[in-house]
């Protein structure tokens, strides 16, 4: 076994292998029109109802660059600490398929936007770095829709044109949960910078997973292969696992591995070979001679660098410096740009600590339990920071406030209105406790001869019958004091 | 040089248009000829020059992020070879 | 008023202005000699119905401030028209109708001309011959069975003939400018970025330029300065400060620096095109120009160039018809043999040739060898003519090798055919602007023409030189109207 717990190893015979991973992501760019035409991107429209002449080639049609999108990616670029290109290229990649109108895609080949850069992996066993190679801005195409007609296939186009930024990792990843990181680290910092939403079930983020493997030690790559078009992170690991066991199995059955491009089928959870695009893999790239040079200034960089907010690592160190949160609640506050604000808003008029451990626990529980994103959270920052004081200056306990964690989840209400409109506020007037101290050592007697002759365990016991005569508002500090002196 | 059959086979399925053998031997003529008048390039040596994409000595002109085109289903649909509403149609893809 | 076809755009333009003529009368007089020629084959759709309505309507309501009131035009298939075929010659868009109108044409809408119909050109306007067309070929009205040059042939055929005053056509590679000096007619290819491409039918879109085709230079410089403007819709539109060149329009050319490149004498080039040279030579200095030796010397070079850059790039812009969104289908077992017999059928030879070039040079292991190769010998072909520009004004050539020649004559053989554009095609790897004029005839009585090169947006400059040439050289069309019978 290996020695470090999260080195992901296939074990064969005598042989270990590891796997080498490189991603391709393509993330849709967040704007509200195409990338070289005019027609909306909202997803789930009508079918070629978003689709310009442009979109569709018609004869004559030229493409026209929207300077948003050209702010998104280097944007992404700044994000992903990248070299941005002051000069760039598109080109035409040439082939043939039905969701393909132009029979070219533009894409950026030799010159991208965006050269390399790196992201931070947080992972179990310490920090990783995985390296950017590439960013490039590109076309996305349309539908085809197979399962509507018994013999033919029909066309959506309304996806044709979409900005798709393609987001080219170095083969740094080693295994299943290491993508699980960086496809959630990317997602992240492109949603702090609102270049794509990352909704995945929307085909937002998708990617193309090259897969090699090759035995523990050796410092040459084996032959990869390209799993295209994986839509869902589990999908993406299940590939992975599913693809780097066949070649394992290859290799060990003395084959060779061919390169080619295979896709995963999810329902029975194998990869295969595409056929379909076999003979397709001659693109006869090309400068686009419908466009020029895409140049853009120092100037222009720099506005789009003053723009930047603070990303996750920044965010996170911050967090751990100023509000001594550990690496592992930071990490999970800084995950999305709305958690951490919800977090800052919170801790403005109430303590770190009890905000921290409320909001990650209770919290995220009460909201996944309802299926919630933060954003649609039925209690507001406001509110919770008033129940976190309400606790911090003793008004009620933690168990009763709960239970107005709870009520509050029903609905937004503030909790101080609660525990008045249900008595719940604390017992803490000593005279009171005191008389009720009284009466449960007067009912148990015998318990409380026990605990005087040595059964110190019994304490316990006091607490606990005192609380629930009071209904679990008598203040348990107050209660643990008088109770020592009473017995 | 000289292009043989095989190559106009493998030229005729990136382009997308059938050759049979009569067509396959006329187009290894042609093109046979025509780029032996273009291996008149190779005299020159070209190895310190920046290849001209565009004679248009500017850079690309961006234009604003505006949705102006409006819903045109029946205009992009209308011209297309295969009568639906709302699709474009093509024989049924296998993947 | 009679013999309303013979006058020239300037004529015509004057005498609407004037209400001497109505739209009305002008139309009708174009259209019914449109008609009487249909032997020529210049027309692919005639439009007749709606350009005798819209002159009625124009006539009703007379605009005479636009600079083309009235006046009836056709123009070549290639500009897309809104709610008229387009058919760029080719069966594959032989059932398109554009939803919408080629920037150009707006242009000469905007300026008050009317649309007669659209003009017959080469298959994707890849031709010298108009040969290649689905439509057939055109006859040149200089003389039976001659072509008119191509790829803009319906339109030299249409100008030279008279059935459209005045005319827009594409040069991609000397389209414009060969049918017009084989038509004894004037066009003009602007400076690359001049006129937008939006809504013309790519062919190669580094190269493709529209321009006007004229009955004379003055009538070449009025549709220019309606054609060129700036368009936010192509991005190789460029924004540069446009001349109002029929008003510029002078004969003043004393003084201009003319260059005469001596890789343009050929091998094997007639006598005849020597001659005419040496004759516009002589015009040029009797106009006052100063005439200066200068060489340009990769010109060997660029036709090679050429029959790497336009196909490649045609290869992918035709990658469009595949008979899903629009145009011809051929019916197919599955999507490729559907697309195959699409292409196969739809496309017709040389247009299949240039795309199997194109695809060739791009293909992976060639590119460098082709593709990139060409684009340097284009930067080589690009810095000569910088290099001479820095001693001229201007360039004087012949348009042709040679003149017309006969229907069928070349169609066997590509590369004798492509020769024929070894005059126009370094400007259109340059970019630069190039007018021909007719400037004489061969023993044959068939007319020739002479180009003149500018500087890139100098197009005023040889407008003018052209003007200046025109009334030295005093050229008269031999036309017989031997087609109306
Ligand atoms: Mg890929
Ligand atoms: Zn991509």
């Amino acid at each position: 076994m290996s020695k470090n717990k999260s080195e992901y190893l296939i074990n064969r015979h005598d042989n270990q292998y590891e796997v080498v991973i490189g991603l391709e992501v393509h993330a849709q760019v967040t704007s509200e029109s195409k990338l070289f035409s005019t027609s909306a991107t909202k997803f789930g429209a009508e079918p070629n109802t978003q689709v310009s002449l442009v979109d569709a080639a018609f004869p004559g049609m030229l493409p026209v660059i929207n300077e948003y999108c050209v702010k998104q990616a280097i944007k992404t670029g700044i994000g992903l600490k990248a070299k941005i290109n002051k000069k760039s290229v598109f080109d035409r990649k040439n082939y043939f398929y039905a969701d393909l109108p132009q029979g070219y895609q533009i894409s950026q080949f030799k010159d991208p936007i965006v050269g390399e850069g790196k992201v931070i992996l947080d992972m179990p066993d310490g920090q990783k770095e995985v390296g950017i190679e590439r960013l490039h801005l590109e076309q996305d195409a349309g539908k085809s829709i197979h399962d509507l007609d018994p013999k033919n296939t029909f066309v959506d186009l309304n996806r044709s044109g979409v900005a798709l930024m393609e987001i080219v990792s170095k083969p740094d990843l080693r295994s299943p949960d290491e993508v699980n990181a960086y496809i959630k680290k990317l997602r992240s910092i492109m949603r702090y910078l609102g270049t794509c939403d990352g909704n995945m079930q929307e085909g937002s983020l998708r990617a193309d997973v090259n897969v090699s493997v090759r035995k523990k030690g050796s410092k040459e790559f084996g032959t990869r292969c390209e799993i295209k078009n994986v839509n869902s992170i589990k999908f993406m690991q299940m590939a992975i696992e599913y693809e780097a066991n066949r070649q394992v199995d290859l290799i060990e059955d003395g084959q060779t591995i061919d390169q080619e491009t295979r896709l995963f089928d999810t329902k029975k959870n194998e990869t295969r070979s595409m056929r379909s695009k076999e003979d397709a893999h001659d693109y006869r790239y090309f400068p686009d001679p419908d466009l020029l040079p895409l140049v853009v200034s120092d100037d222009f960089i720099e506005k789009l660098k003053s723009e930047i907010p603070e990303l996750p690592d920044e965010k996170k160190k911050r967090f751990i410096d100023k509000f001594k949160l550990s690496p592992y609640e930071a990490n999970i506050l800084v995950s999305d740009n709305e958690t951490s604000n919800y977090f800052e808003n919170v801790i403005k008029k109430s303590d770190v600590k009890l905000a921290t451990n409320w909001i990650i626990g209770e919290l995220f529980a009460a909201l996944n339990e309802k299926n919630l994103e933060i954003t649609e959270s039925p209690i507001s920052a406001g509110n919770l920071s008033k129940l976190i004081n309400l606790i911090k200056d003793g008004t009620i306990s933690g168990k009763i406030a709960k239970t107005v964690f709870e009520q509050m989840m029903e609905g937004d209400k503030d909790p101080k209105k609660i525990v008045e409109e249900k008595g719940l506020k604390q017992e803490s007037d000593p005279k009171a406790l005191e008389a009720l101290i009284d009466k449960v050592i007067d009912d148990n007697r015998d318990k409380a001869t026990e605990y005087k002759s040595g059964k110190v365990k019994l304490f316990g016991f006091f607490v606990g019958q005192v609380m629930k005569v009071s209904g679990g508002k008598a203040n348990p500090q107050l209660v643990n004091e008088i109770l020592k002196k009473k017995l | 040089m000289s292009i043989d059959l095989k190559t106009i086979k493998h030229i005729s399925k990136l382009s997308r248009i059938s050759v049979d053998e009569k067509k396959a031997e006329k187009l290894a003529g042609d093109l046979n000829s025509i780029f032996d008048f273009i291996e008149k390039l190779n005299e020159l040596k070209t190895d310190n020059v920046e290849p001209l994409t565009s004679v248009a000595e500017t850079t690309l002109k961006l234009r604003s992020d505006e949705v102006k085109s409006k819903n045109l289903r029946d205009q992009v649909i209308k011209n297309s070879p295969k009568e639906n509403e709302d699709y474009f149609v093509v024989p049924k893809v296998i993947e | 008023m009679s013999d309303i076809t013979k006058q020239s755009l300037s004529e015509l333009v004057e005498n609407i202005k004037s209400k001497k003529l109505s739209s009305s009368e002008v139309t009708k007089a174009f259209v019914e000699r449109s008609e009487k020629s249909k032997e020529l084959n210049a027309y692919i759709t005639e439009d007749y119905a709606n350009a005798f309505n819209k002159a009625k309507k124009f006539d009703e309501k007379p605009n005479l401030d636009l600079k083309l009131p009235g006046i009836p035009m056709a123009v070549k298939d290639l500009f897309c028209t809104k709610d008229l075929r387009t058919t760029a010659g080719s069966k594959i868009l032989n059932n398109f109708v554009p939803t919408y109108e080629s920037t150009v044409t707006q242009n000469i809408w905007n300026e008050g001309a009317i649309l007669m119909g659209k003009l017959n050109c080469d298959e994707f306007a890849m031709g010298s011959s108009n040969e290649t067309s689905f439509f057939g070929n055109v006859q040149n009205p200089i003389d039976k069975n001659l072509v008119p040059g191509g790829s803009s042939g319906g339109s030299s055929s249409a100008v030279a003939a008279q059935l459209t005053p005045i005319t827009i056509g594409t040069d991609t590679g000397g389209s414009i400018r060969q049918p017009a000096s084989f038509t004894g007619t004037v066009g003009l290819k602007p400076t690359y970025g001049s006129c937008s491409r939006y809504g013309i039918v790519a062919f190669a879109s580094s190269l493709d330029q529209a321009g006007p085709m004229a009955q004379n230079v003055k009538d070449c410089a009025l549709l220019q300065e309606v054609i060129s403007t700036y368009d936010e819709k192509d991005s190789t539109s460029i924004d540069f400060k446009r001349n109002e060149h029929s008003k510029e329009l002078t004969k003043d050319i004393k003084g201009k620096k003319i260059g005469i490149p001596k890789e343009y004498r050929v091998d094997g080039m007639p006598k005849e095109i020597e001659d005419l040279w040496k004759k516009g030579i002589e015009y040029a200095k009797d106009c006052g120009a100063e005439i200066i030796d200068i060489s340009l010397p990769h010109t060997n070079y660029a036709l090679p160039t050429y029959y790497i850059v336009a196909p490649a790039e045609a290869s992918s812009n035709l990658a469009r018809y595949d008979g899903v969104k629009y145009g011809f289908r051929a019916e197919g077992e599955n999507l490729i043999d559907m697309y195959e017999k699409t292409r196969s059928e739809g496309f017709g030879t040389e247009v299949q040739r240039r795309i199997m070039i194109g695809t060739y040079v791009l293909s992976s292991g060639y590119y460098d060898a082709y593709y990139l190769k060409a684009q340097k010998v284009r930067k080589l072909i690009k810095n000569d003519f910088d290099d001479a520009y820095e001693k001229v004004d201007a360039i004087l050539t012949p348009s042709t090798p040679s003149s017309a020649f006969k229907i069928g004559e070349k169609t066997n053989d590509p590369v004798s055919m492509y020769l024929n554009d070894i005059f126009t095609v370094p400007v259109n790897l340059a970019g630069l602007p190039g007018i021909s004029i007719p400037a004489g005839h061969d023993a044959k009585g068939y007319p020739l023409g002479l180009q003149i090169i500018g500087k890139a947006f100098d197009e005023q400059n040889i407008l003018n030189i052209a003007y200046a040439m025109e009334e030295k050289i005093n050229f008269k069309n031999n036309i017989t109207d031997w087609w109306i019978k």
